[in-house]
């Protein structure tokens, strides 16, 4: 009663997703300022491995549902049991993973329970707060955090009345860190059989083409990023160039992925990928919030732009104000002469 | 056969894409006048998917309804344009302040009246970004549902099959009907106004938008009665008041803050050589880069 849940997915290659542990780790920090438990949900075939994982996180509880029909991922049995068990275990707050699995199930949980969900949220905090209207306290809310209206605000969401607090949050977004075990977590086992109907069957998978990831720019120490002032898919060959020399990635801003200058899987941002490299060159980025809530931890940022009014300009540590495609060559061509 | 009833779900949405200078007031909070309403890119991929689906299926009609103020109509109208066949405008001021699971609510009340056997939403809508509506709504209605799709694989008078797009790759899926479909913005593009629908169809307006008209549209209307378009309010859907607007919404809103940018110290320099030669050689000292 009244923990922290966290759903933890169960990637292709039968590991825990990278979001999940990073919620996992989140979680544990709210459990420990609440002073109640942290518990995880896995649902898959085989559970093998991921248990192990999942325990070096301080997770107290584990809730193992294993059985052939929920892997790969599909929504109604995955929705069917997390019902069950939040029904059941009424929890505080429950932390999904902003993906085409945890935006899928998240909302449709918290539609069941009646309850309040709050997406892609950038930070999560504990706090308190008053009514205004009734006078009425509330202690120790989760204050779910994130840029709203186009990234022009910031808004802080709370679910006063309803339980659990929902809230997803994307890859990359809270950080990764492991937790000295303590004890070992109670294993819990789902009665998965008794509790899947035959409607919770009726949409079948046909036909999956899953990819290796092939981009990992959270991974990557130089970032050479653009945005729809880069200008077409031609000009971010420079920054390719670029990022190929310095042993860098290329990622994104939605505004460009949404043009077609990038693929999909290089955006950065509230609904892209955080990153946190030790360089990130903004090539024609002009900073919105949501952009800037991806890459704002980055060690050093250089935004090269022609407006020099540019928002980003504000936490770069270098604002060049010129035209990348004169600015790119440029800086490539010092590198190759000058670096050992 | 059976003639399958399609709805859309749209949204008519401030275009937050392109908030230029002129939107942002002094203060840093936005001028939501400023702002185009536009239809929800997603929600024009649906309608294209449910387009797309009505000509596979060779008969079946097409509904598209949408939550709003009066000027929402506006993409009621867009859509019968493009080959919609007929629009529901939810309005009422019980809606103001509703969160997704509050609109959800609202828009599973108003589906059930129109009964259909299939729905397609976008997967999200660019003011809010939440992709919650969809899966909120088909639980509602206790519809399966299938996110993130792409491409409309087959549809008979059962089933449908459709091609979903995901992080790292793609997945086909296989539903009986009724279900609900919420359509990624990497679906095919709508398709363009219909000339001859657009003159069939311009005159077609909500009760509350003929009562704005200063013209008197009455014979016109009773000629062509199917220029009307519906409009429901929450009396007409027996929804109830509590699950409505701010009381039936569980997530509020404590605070909002608006972005101030702390200047952090920087270099500022220009695109010529010598300035690019100094920022190299500051990045190979400091090992940035190396």
């Amino acid at each position: 009663m009244k923990n922290v849940f966290v759903y933890c997915e169960v990637t292709e290659e039968k590991t825990i997703a990278d979001v999940s542990l990073e919620l996992l780790s989140k979680g544990r920090k709210l459990a420990e300022q609440l002073g109640v438990q942290l518990e995880a949900l896995v649902f898959t075939d085989v559970a093998g491995n991921t248990l192990k994982t999942i325990q070096n996180f301080g997770v107290d509880v584990i809730h193992v549902a294993e059985h052939k029909e929920l892997f790969p991922y599909r929504t109604l049995p995955h929705f069917r049991l997390v019902q069950s068990i939040f029904e059941n275990e009424k929890p505080e707050i429950a932390l999904f993973g902003a993906t085409s699995v945890g935006r899928d199930l998240a909302p449709r949980v918290a539609s069941v329970l009646r309850c309040g969900l709050t997406a892609d949220c950038t930070s999560l905090e504990i706090g308190d707060h008053v009514d205004n209207k009734t006078g009425q306290e509330f202690k120790n809310l989760l204050y779910q955090i994130r840029p709203a209206f186009g990234g022009n605000i910031i808004a802080t969401i709370i679910n006063p009345n309803t339980r659990p607090q929902m809230a997803t949050v994307r890859e990359g977004v809270m950080k990764l860190e492991e937790a000295p075990i303590k004890k070992q977590a109670v294993i819990k086992t789902i009665n998965v059989a008794t509790l899947l109907k035959p409607e919770d069957l009726v949409v079948e998978i046909l036909d999956r083409h899953i990819e290796a990831q092939k981009v990992n720019l959270k991974a990557s120490g130089i970032i050479v990023a653009g945005g729809y002032g880069v200008g077409s898919k031609e000009n971010f060959k420079l920054l390719s160039d670029l990022a190929a020399v310095l042993g860098g990635e290329v990622g994104a801003t939605r505004a460009a992925v949404d043009a077609g200058y990038a693929e999909h899987e290089r955006q950065i941002g509230q609904t892209g990928v955080t990153v946190r490299p030790k360089l990130y060159i903004a090539c024609g980025i002009s900073g919105a919030v949501q952009h800037r809530a991806g890459m704002d931890q980055s060690a050093k940022i250089i935004s090269i732009n022609t407006d020099p009014d540019a928002p980003i300009n504000a936490i770069a540590d270098y604002a060049v104000t010129g035209d990348l495609q004169e600015v790119l060559p440029k800086m490539i061509a010092y590198y190759k002469k000058h670096s050992k | 056969m059976k003639k399958l009833k399609i709805l859309v779900l749209a949204k008519q949405v401030p275009d937050t894409r392109n908030v230029g200078k002129d939107a942002m007031k002094a203060d840093g909070t936005v001028n939501r006048g400023a702002l185009p309403a536009i239809y929800n890119p997603d929600d024009l991929c649906a309608l294209e998917m449910a387009l797309e689906a009505k000509d596979q299926l060779g008969d079946a009609e097409v509904y598209v309804i949408t939550m709003g103020p009066t000027r929402a109509a506006e993409i009621i109208r867009e859509s019968i344009y493009r080959g919609a066949d007929q629009g529901f405008l939810l309005t009422d001021r019980k809606f103001a302040g509703s969160d997704t699971l509050a609109t959800s609510y609202a828009i599973s009340k108003a589906v059930e009246k129109i009964n259909p056997d299939l729905i397609f939403c976008g997967l999200q809508a660019i003011d809010g970004d939440t992709a919650q509506v969809g899966p909120q709504t088909a639980e509602k209605l206790h519809f399966p549902q299938i996110t993130y799709a792409e491409e409309l694989v087959d549809i008979n008078n059962s089933k449908i099959v459709i091609k979903r797009r995901l992080e790292r790759g793609v997945e086909t899926v296989i539903s009986p009907l009724p279900v609900l479909v919420t359509v990624h913005g990497s679906a095919t593009p709508c398709r363009a106004r219909n000339a001859k629908r657009v003159m069939q169809y311009k005159y077609a307006r909500t009760v509350t938008e003929l009562q704005e008209e200063t013209r008197d549209y009455t014979d016109l209307f009773n000629d062509r009665p199917y220029l009307k378009i519906e409009e429901w309010s929450v009396d007409m859907i027996d929804a109830n008041d509590a699950f409505l607007g701010l009381t039936g919404s569980p997530t509020k809103v404590k605070n909002i803050d608006n972005v101030v940018l702390a200047q952090k110290e920087n270099k500022v320099l220009t695109s010529k050589d010598a300035d690019v030669e100094e920022l190299m050689l500051d990045l190979l000292k400091s090992r940035v880069i190396g």
